[in-house]
């Protein structure tokens, strides 16, 4: 008992020491949960499926990255404005290679069913299928073995919080992560384009009265979700574990866990979970070894959904506004 | 206006409709009897496009529209209140409004100015969600988003259906405006009396079949209609 105590009174004053430099960190990763999230959450407020291939969206948006970077960066160190401008490249790349491959997975994987009114089911092994397709093609292709991404800036710390440093790494998350969640919320609330995501995910029949291209909205939605997941993908890519074929797996079940954990098929909700989730984790370390993150991550998915089944801002792509 | 040539729809085994004919003139109100599951219904979902015909022709306006994608149905000009009003339900009535101009350029805003002058009660809730509102005010609300796409032809699913007699009456008069402003109406109604003391023609509709058709004025005396449709409510 007296050694227990002493372990979490220990383990305390480590979260002490390092509380802001976890919580820095925690968002960082949380930002990139979220931005995959949004993936999950909206095509399942369409569709009301998962679409359990978008962990190779993201991939796909860290290899595009990848060689884009290296095509440009090379063995040079870039500095200044030519930092931003491949960033705002490798985002770009990332991101147009998710929605790309999020638009391919809806033409091939999901759309021949839904046209014959497949069971869920169908969906769900289709979705399989593609991903096990995918990263075996990446894994073959560009090898089994993680890349490191050029950096196409000189990592340092750029200012601390209570003493706990902030990288600039942390900083370019934030700020491509915050620009993307907060154009993608203001496009769902307030234009014609979002009104119409909104409606098919409320009643897309009457949505099909009204005028709305049901077929052409689910594209959208898939498109919209790989661009985010893309650009995490670059994001993610440019930390230390790099790019590589296997890279999609376990940060996308996470973000799935986020997303169910905000309330899937709810955009705030799944942006709150990434956060969420991402802060958890990081504290989590504090008091267990680094190995369990995932046990924690997934122990927390099974506590919320015992006491709220739909999830902390439940079910409503619809009210996303 | 619309002409509906030996329609057929089948659900997979099931036919709901086995060869239907009939047509609706301009500043007509025309309304469909029939009991439950005649295929009333079915018949104003496959003039939206939401069923489409297996065999059969529907023309509209001189355009054939038999395989018309359902999206594509307010640019023509074929307005749809679907049964169970169907209102967006995490929507404001204003957004509703709005969405009923989907496939509208230009400013609406006029319009749904005019919406709220029909529609008093709508304008007070106008920042309300769809879903908290009443049976007769969602009612309302479904037919002015219907009206926000500028239909020549509107087809009407029940409109009086779960709600107070008072509500009804206020519904049916707006129906009649809605003939009197230019808008030809295709309506369904399981209250028989008084669709066709609105309507000018009616069609009875039995197992998929339309099984006869005449004036409303006949329909209302005569004695097969009477016996099934009528029943005891009607005062002649």
């Amino acid at each position: 008992m007296a050694n227990l105590l002493h372990y979490f009174a220990s383990h305390l004053a480590t979260l002490r020491l390092e509380f802001w430099s976890l919580l820095v960190g925690g968002f960082a990763t949380g930002v990139m949960y979220a931005m995959v999230a949004i993936g999950y959450t909206m095509v399942y407020g369409v569709l009301r499926l998962i679409n359990f291939a978008h962990s190779e969206v993201f991939m796909s948006g860290g290899f595009a990255s990848y060689f884009m970077m290296r095509a440009l960066i090379g063995t040079s160190t870039p500095s200044g404005t030519w930092s931003v401008v491949l960033v705002i490249i490798g985002v770009l790349t990332g991101g147009v290679a998710g929605a790309a491959i999020a638009m391919l997975l809806e033409r091939i994987a999901y759309r021949p069913l839904r046209r014959r009114n497949a069971p869920k089911l169908a969906y769900l092994i289709s979705a399989i299928g593609a991903s096990y397709f995918l990263y075996n093609l990446a894994g073959k292709e560009f090898g089994r073995i993680n890349e490191s991404m050029p950096s196409p800036y000189i990592n340092h710390t750029v200012f601390t919080i209570f003493g706990a440093p902030v990288q600039l790494y942390y900083i370019v998350i934030f700020v491509v992560g915050v620009i993307m969640l907060i154009t993608l919320d203001r496009l769902v609330a307030t234009t014609k384009l979002g009104r119409s995501v909104r409606a098919a995910a409320q009643d897309a029949e009457t949505a099909s009265l009204m005028g709305v291209n049901i077929d052409r909205t689910i594209v959208l939605t898939f498109v919209i979700g790989g661009a985010l997941a893309g650009a995490a993908g670059f994001l993610w890519g440019l930390g230390f574990t790099g790019v590589g074929f296997y890279m999609g797996f376990t940060p996308a079940l996470k973000a799935f866990t986020a997303a169910v954990l905000g309330g899937i098929g709810n955009l705030r909700g799944a942006a709150i979970g990434g956060l969420l989730l991402g802060v958890v984790e990081s504290f989590s370390v504090a008091f267990v070894p680094a190995s369990y993150i995932d046990v924690i991550a997934f122990g927390i998915l099974v506590l919320v959904l015992l006491f709220r089944p739909t999830g902390i801002l439940g079910e409503r792509l619809g009210r996303s506004a | 206006m619309l002409e509906v040539h030996d329609a057929v729809v089948r659900y997979g085994a099931i036919t709901a409709l086995h060869g239907i004919s009939f047509e609706v003139n301009q500043g007509e109100i025309v309304t469909l009897l029939g009991a439950n599951g005649a295929g009333k219904t079915t018949t104003l979902r496959m003039l939206s496009g939401l069923h489409a015909p297996q065999s059969g022709q529907i023309m509209f306006e001189g355009q054939d529209v038999t395989t018309t994608k359902a999206h594509m149905f307010t640019s023509l000009g074929i307005g749809h209140v679907p049964e169970g009003r169907r209102i967006f339900p995490q929507m404001t009535v204003e957004e509703n409004l709005e969405m009923g101009a989907f496939r509208r350029r230009g400013s609406y805003t006029e319009d749904i100015e005019r919406m709220y002058e029909t529609f008093p009660i709508l304008k007070e809730r106008r920042k309300q969600i769809g879903g908290n509102l009443s049976g007769g005010e969602q009612q309302m609300l479904a037919i002015g988003r219907a009206l926000m796409g500028q239909p020549r032809l509107l087809l009407l699913d029940e409109p009086s259906m779960g709600l107070a007699p008072m509500i009804v009456d206020t519904i049916f008069r707006i129906i009649g405006e809605i003939r009197d402003s230019g808008t030809t109406v295709l309506l369904v109604e399981q209250n028989a009396a008084q669709a066709l003391r609105l309507a000018d023609r009616g069609y009875v509709m039995e197992n998929g079949r339309i099984v006869f058709g005449d004036s409303a004025s006949n329909l209302l005396t005569d004695a097969r209609v009477r016996a099934v449709y009528l029943g005891e409510n009607v005062e002649s």
